[in-house]
């Protein structure tokens, strides 16, 4: 009893869980529109497939030309070793990762006026890197750009780290070179008026590794689209998200993985939890694994824990595959009520109903947060987990 | 010395749309030092008579009364009620992602004894008591019940039972499920409960094999809600030879 869980949409386009049977997909992934011209995208109404699960009047026009009247403030805290510049527009290593795919990163792209590029270097293994962005200010409109560079064989740890108030659109880079391995924390902690829509592009070289964590807390709305692409074999992307919204909060997660590229691996873990009136998270996780993409192995794992009535979880996994040839391939999104069972349980051994709670919430959490590597914000997550919990009086 | 009283409990189980009366005036009065045999055929409300007892949400007990020393448990919160000295073994042990069992158990002791037990001590106390069972010392990190077995489920239940020694242990088909040597490890733990103090035990079966280990005290049939006989330890033989036909039900309480 208790868990209604439920396979949510199995995705928009048709799919295969098989090898083999053909896929015969409504609209493929592999024709998503990019393009580093805003112009070549209109201004999205809302109805659009991509767009269809956002609050369009809560962007702050971020989508439809808000002009930038602020910047927001970049902060990088590196250890020695680490190169960090700044880079004006123009500068050949921007836009190396990734093509804008939809128009607020396109819009992004137009409108920021200085880079922050980080470059971690080669067969060195260094400490973390912070980068902090504090929002341009209520009401103000800024647009920015990352570029994070894991040259050969370096071994880093990037942590984003995003606060402030305003509206923020843009576009951050990881380009992981053959053999490097990078982890990237990237917290939205904002305040409550916070309006920050993301675009996350990962190139990832051969036997290059990305652990790539995103943790979303805070702000009126986020959205925030990480997409993967391989450029030689041995690739291994790991997505880990975790998010918890509050009443009214908008969170989106829209991860991509393109598997062009033979030999390669995914693996999208996103759990969220949700309470209070209007909260409302989405997660879209597109997978494409493309006919040359042989020997692929990848999976994808979206849960969402539904703490109060009144919030709302939309989960849209989307595995396609071309190719008869892969590894393994699966998919797995549910929504669930708490589970008053657990909580039975732990009550009926002693454990006021408070702190059952906070264990199974805890414990929810948990496999996401035993992979952060990173101790000073793994406490940090414990402790804002914590606080959420404190909110509601769960 | 404590007293569990149970008297004319009707409990209906709500479902989505409707309640359904499951039981029918139950009385049973369970002191420590005594352990009752509770018996009866599928179906029959003996799980939902513990639940009844332990405050599951999905049962409503629509009138009756249960007294733990004369305080009224039914006004109690499933916590206060184990906090009060109520165990409830379950028939079916809940899985809990992500909290590891040794945390549960140090938290579940914390509660029930109203004091963090000395570190030192306890993880003493932890381990041999896992020992006793038989209990791989790595389960210490796994999740609660998360992939046990159904012997592990029940061993670790046994388990929680003598680190919470409870006034009044309910055990729900503590036996089904286990193989020979498990249904002695948890029969020896159960009795080793009994033994260290004034425990009063209500032991649900279906069956009778686990009364050659545990030796009960009185045997109860229970049927269609109710309890319908009463006996000594006599009655469990007449139910092994005899099944539940006679209780409206062409079941066997016989193992074989
Ligand atoms: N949560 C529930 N939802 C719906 N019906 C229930 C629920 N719990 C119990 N019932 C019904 O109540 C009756 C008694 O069930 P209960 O589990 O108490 O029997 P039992 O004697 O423990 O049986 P068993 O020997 O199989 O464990 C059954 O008809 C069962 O289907
Ligand atoms: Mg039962």
């Amino acid at each position: 009893m208790a868990v209604t869980t439920h396979d949510q949409q199995h995705g928009l386009t048709a799919h295969s869980h098989g090898a083999g049977a053909p896929s015969a997909p409504v609209s493929s992934r592999a024709d998503h529109f990019t393009s580093f011209d805003v112009n070549a995208f209109e201004v999205p109404g809302g109805r659009e497939e991509i767009w269809r699960f956002t609050p369009m009047k809560r962007l702050a026009n971020l989508h439809n030309g808000a002009e930038a009247t602020a910047a927001a403030k970049i902060d990088v805290n590196a250890p020695e070793g680490v190169k960090v510049e700044t880079a004006a527009k123009g500068d050949e290593r921007l836009g190396t990762a990734g093509t804008p795919g939809d128009r607020i990163a396109a819009q992004a792209w137009t409108s920021f006026t200085e880079a922050t590029v980080v470059t971690l270097p080669k067969d060195t293994k260094v400490g973390p890197t912070t980068v902090t962005v504090t929002g341009p200010g209520k009401g103000e409109v800024a647009y920015g750009h990352l570029h994070v560079k894991a040259e050969r064989f370096a071994e880093a740890v990037v942590v984003v780290d995003h606060r402030g108030s305003g509206a923020y659109a843009d576009n951050v880079e990881f380009v992981v070179e053959d053999g490097a391995h990078l982890t990237v924390v990237a917290i939205q902690d904002w305040a409550d008026d916070a309006v920050h829509v993301s675009s996350h592009h990962a190139k990832l070289g051969r036997d290059a590794t990305l652990k790539h964590t995103v943790i979303t807390l805070g702000g009126d709305l986020v959205r925030l689209t990480p997409v993967v692409t391989y450029t030689g074999r041995g690739g291994d992307a790991e997505l880990l998200g975790l998010y918890f919204a509050d009443a009214g909060q908008h969170l989106e997660h829209r991860t991509f993985v393109d598997h062009a590229v033979s030999n390669c691996r995914s693996n999208v873990v996103y759990k969220g939890a949700l309470q209070g009136d209007g909260a409302h998270t989405v997660w879209i996780g597109d997978v494409l694994i493309r006919a040359v993409a042989e020997g692929t192995e990848t999976f994808e794992l979206n849960r969402n824990l539904v703490l109060t009535d009144g919030a709302r979880a939309d989960s849209v996994p989307n595995l396609e595959i071309e190719t008869g040839e892969i590894e393994g391939a699966g998919h797995a999104s549910a929504t669930g009520r708490f589970d008053d069972e657990q909580l039975f349980y732990l009550q009926a051994r002693g454990i006021p109903e408070e702190q059952a709670r906070r264990l199974v919430v805890r414990g929810f959490f948990h496999e996401i947060l035993l992979k952060i590597d990173v101790p000073e914000v793994r406490e940090r997550l414990e402790a804002a987990i914590e606080a959420e919990l404190e909110a509601v009086g769960a | 010395m404590a007293t569990l009283e149970i008297k004319d409990l009707h409990v209906s189980v709500n479902t989505d749309e409707t309640a359904k009366e499951i039981l029918k005036g139950v009385d049973l009065t369970i002191k420590s030092g005594e352990t009752h045999a509770i018996m009866g055929p599928n179906g029959s409300g003996k799980s939902t008579l513990s639940y009844a007892i332990a405050g599951h949400p999905k049962y409503e007990v629509t009138s009756g009364s249960v007294l733990l020393d004369g305080e009224d448990v039914l006004e109690m919160s499933v916590d206060e009620r184990a906090r009060a000295g109520l165990f409830l073994a379950m028939q079916y042990p809940v899985e809990v992602p992500g909290v590891s069992m040794s945390n549960f158990l140090r938290t579940a002791a914390t509660a029930v004894r109203g004091e963090a037990p000395n570190l030192r001590h306890w993880v003493k106390e932890v381990k041999g008591a896992m020992a006793d069972l038989d209990i791989d010392p790595a389960f210490a990190e796994r999740s609660v019940n998360e992939g046990f077995s159904g012997g592990e489920k029940k061993r670790h239940e046994i388990l929680q039972l003598g680190l919470l020694k409870p006034k009044i242990a309910i055990l729900d088909e503590t036996d089904s499920g286990l193989d020979v040597d498990a249904l002695r490890v948890v029969s020896e733990g159960v009795n080793r409960y009994k033994a260290s103090g004034d425990a009063g035990i209500m032991l649900i079966t279906h069956y009778t094999r686990i009364l050659k280990y545990i030796q009960p005290d009185f045997v109860h049939v229970f049927a269609n809600g109710r309890i319908v006989e009463s006996g000594g330890r006599e009655l469990a033989d007449v139910l092994e030879a005899e099944g539940y036909v006679k209780y409206g039900k062409q079941e066997a309480a016989s193992t074989s």
